[in-house]
């Protein structure tokens, strides 16, 4: 059948998003180390060097600081930007370009010039690449007003979160990951958007709502099959973007299931899981029946040894156990 | 670099220079004594005593090639043709200011004359500036990219980084570090291994050497040369002006680190009596000439302070309003600004 969607990978979904773009328009151009002849540290940008010349597809130093703030530059002159940031981690060497530079710019000078460009990276853990090369950073970019966050989880996402984020005029961060690129599934045609700001319910239920995004969504569908099996119907609701935030569809979730666990892979302290926690209870105080639970990676450098790694990243266990402890609470009447 | 003397604008383009200065020096002694009265808040970096770095250098350029700075810009804006009412009432922190209040001092940005802005991180612009050469070839247009920075910035690895990829891709930027020899209180020789600083960019390909930053024909001079470099043979360049703030870091600063017979002998340099004495000298203008002009200036001063006085404050409803492209205020969905 000619209609048939064909499964592709997360990171061929994401080539196909750069790509449809570049033939749209000719003011992006794609930034970074090792993207062009090297085809990207994980082959994201295939072909497309090939495809679109030197012009429109950078080899850089590795001078993250330096080229991310030439794209905010670009940016401002009204180029589009798409920058690769070979890992998230590194990220850390351009902060002040994003922080103090991409997010203020708009506003500092009262309106003047857009910053339209699009940063995107991979992160996360669970490659047993320990502590300096497994950050999950998310809360550090969404705590930022003036950026917009992305994090897909699956191809589909990927794809049309990023083609909104590239004809966007806001400096936008795509936090892909890791774990992540080889998944395959149907993705949407040239036309595909995904609006910001648009949760998504990946699996219907009525007991407890569980928040989750990127690599998490899976981990928390896998739990919800294992709830299933005890008899527990779990929600399962992937807000898509951080930054703008969907409160209205968790709300209203939670109000319907009076219950929820918020899946995070980042460290628990200040991070994406408690805000969402916080936002929860300020819009769900009187619906809910049990506290909010939070799993997180543990509060620790990530290790090297498997079995620690395993221990620090969320599981579908520990969100099986933090849904088991919403319901065993009893609801005082 | 030729040691001969530098060319000699025609008389008018020699008096609007002279005024240029003289405007950007009582435009800030004017806003010195509006920080003194409590009416402009925060930082305010004066930058008397570099008026002929800064209008030597804008003299130079194109109206359209892109320009960037520090903190201490007041005069690049005013330079660049901003409307002198626009920037006071900025740094008041008024509706008719012109980044609306948003920026202050620091951040003044004027978009429709290329300056495109202030910035408060040392060395943090310098890689807009190469983004904005970088745009130029993009493009194909024929604007340069000119940024100004301290000689305390060029410390900075970030513009290590863009002295290699200007280097590296060729791209239409001019680098210029205004070396006035102190990144506040801390001079030259106990924050660099090496006093000169334009090697550090010879060091990566790019056509380098330093000029008196006091003489404005001079640092005109050089400028024109760098921009031709860039423009015409699509080559970065990079200058550096050597050069004195005769105030403090900023207001703050009492400035006692300075011994007094450094400032005296750097005093008796100013750029705008050795200039004057040059068009008096060459008959460009006469002594009712110099007092006429700087009595227009000073009702142009005059009239900029009175109109950011009367202008209404930014309404605080408006708080949220230019944090993304969109507006986007919606605080129901928790992402935008929570307004208490
Ligand atoms: C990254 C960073 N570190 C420190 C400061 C504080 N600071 C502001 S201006 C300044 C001195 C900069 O000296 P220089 O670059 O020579 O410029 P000048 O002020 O002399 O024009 C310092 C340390 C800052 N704004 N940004
Ligand atoms: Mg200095």
């Amino acid at each position: 059948m000619s209609t048939e969607v064909k499964d592709v990978t997360y990171r061929e979904a994401i080539n196909q998003a750069l790509r449809e773009e570049m033939i749209r328009d000719e003011s992006v151009f794609l930034m970074g180390e090792d993207i062009g002849h090297f085809e990207g540290a994980f082959k994201v940008t295939k072909g497309l060097l090939a495809e679109f010349g030197e012009k429109r597809v950078v080899d850089t130093p590795i001078t993250e600081a330096g080229f991310t703030g030439l794209c905010v530059g670009a940016a401002m002159a009204g180029l589009r930007p798409v920058v690769e940031i070979m890992t998230v981690n590194f990220a850390l060497v351009a902060m002040d370009q994003i922080v103090s530079n991409a997010s203020k710019i708009h506003y500092m000078f009262g309106g003047q010039v857009d910053v339209p460009m699009v940063i995107r990276m991979p992160g996360g853990a669970g490659h047993q690449l320990s502590a300096q090369h497994s950050h999950s950073l998310d809360a550090m970019f969404a705590h930022v007003p003036g950026l917009k966050v992305c994090v897909p989880s699956t191809p589909e996402d990927a794809k049309g979160l990023l083609k909104t984020a590239i004809r966007d005029d806001d400096p936008v961060i795509v936090l892909e990951s890791e774990g992540l690129y080889g998944k395959k599934g149907p993705v949407g045609g040239e036309d595909h958007l995904i609006p910001f700001g648009q949760a998504v319910v990946r699996r219907p239920g009525r007991d407890c709502t569980i928040v989750a995004t990127s690599r998490m969504v899976w981990v928390a569908l896998a739990a919800a099959e294992q709830l299933a099996a005890q008899g527990v119907e779990a929600e399962v609701i992937d807000p898509r973007t951080y930054r703008p935030l969907d409160l209205d569809t968790l709300a209203e979730s939670v109000r319907r299931t009076s219950r929820a666990v918020v899946v995070d892979e980042g460290w628990p302290e200040c991070g994406i899981a408690a805000n969402l926690a916080a936002h929860l209870y300020e819009s769900c105080f009187d619906w809910l029946d049990a506290p909010i639970g939070r799993v997180n990676s543990a509060d620790v450098p990530m290790p090297y040894a498997k079995n620690l790694e395993q221990a620090a990243i969320p599981q579908p266990a520990d969100v099986v156990a933090a849904v088991m402890a919403t319901l065993a609470r009893e609801v005082p009447r | 670099m030729s040691t001969s003397p530098p060319p000699i604008p025609p008389p008018e383009e020699m008096r609007e220079i002279f005024r240029t200065m003289t405007l950007i020096r009582r435009f800030e002694e004017r806003a010195a004594e509006e920080y003194m009265a409590g009416r402009i808040g925060g930082f305010l970096h004066l930058a008397i005593g570099e008026e002929a770095a800064i209008v030597g250098t804008v003299s130079a350029l194109r109206p359209d090639d892109p320009l960037t700075s520090t903190y201490r810009e007041h005069g690049q804006a005013l330079a660049r043709g901003t409307d002198p009412r626009a920037i006071m009432a900025e740094l008041l922190g008024r509706e008719t200011g012109i980044c609306r209040g948003r920026g202050g001092s620091m951040h003044l940005m004027d978009v429709q004359r290329a300056f495109y802005g202030g910035y408060g991180i040392v060395g943090g612009a310098v890689p807009l500036a190469l983004g904005l050469a970088w745009a130029a070839r993009y493009r194909e247009t024929e604007q340069v990219s000119v940024t100004m920075f301290g000689e305390g910035a060029a410390n900075q690895g970030v513009v290590s980084e863009c002295f290699n990829m200007a280097g590296l891709w060729d791209l239409p930027i001019v680098f210029l570090i205004l070396n006035n020899q102190y990144g506040m209180g801390t001079p030259v020789e106990r924050a660099a291994a090496v006093d000169d600083f334009f090697p550090r960019a010879a060091a990566y390909d790019i056509e380098s050497w330093k000029v008196d930053g006091m003489d404005v024909l001079a640092v005109r001079a050089a400028l024109s040369e760098a921009a031709r470099l860039a423009r015409e043979e699509r080559r970065p360049a990079c200058v550096e002006l050597l050069a004195y703030r005769y105030r403090g870091h900023s207001m703050s600063d009492p400035d006692t680190v300075r011994a007094a017979e450094e400032k005296e002998r750097w005093k008796a340099r100013d750029p705008l009596i050795t200039f004057e004495r040059v068009l008096l000298g060459e008959g460009i203008i006469d002594a009712e000439g110099v007092a006429a002009m700087q009595a227009e200036v000073d009702t142009v001063v005059d009239d900029a302070t009175a109109f950011a006085q009367g202008s209404p404050e930014v309404p605080v409803a408006d708080l949220a309003d230019y944090v993304y492209a969109e507006p986007w205020n919606d605080a129901a969905n928790g992402s935008a600004l929570v307004r208490p």
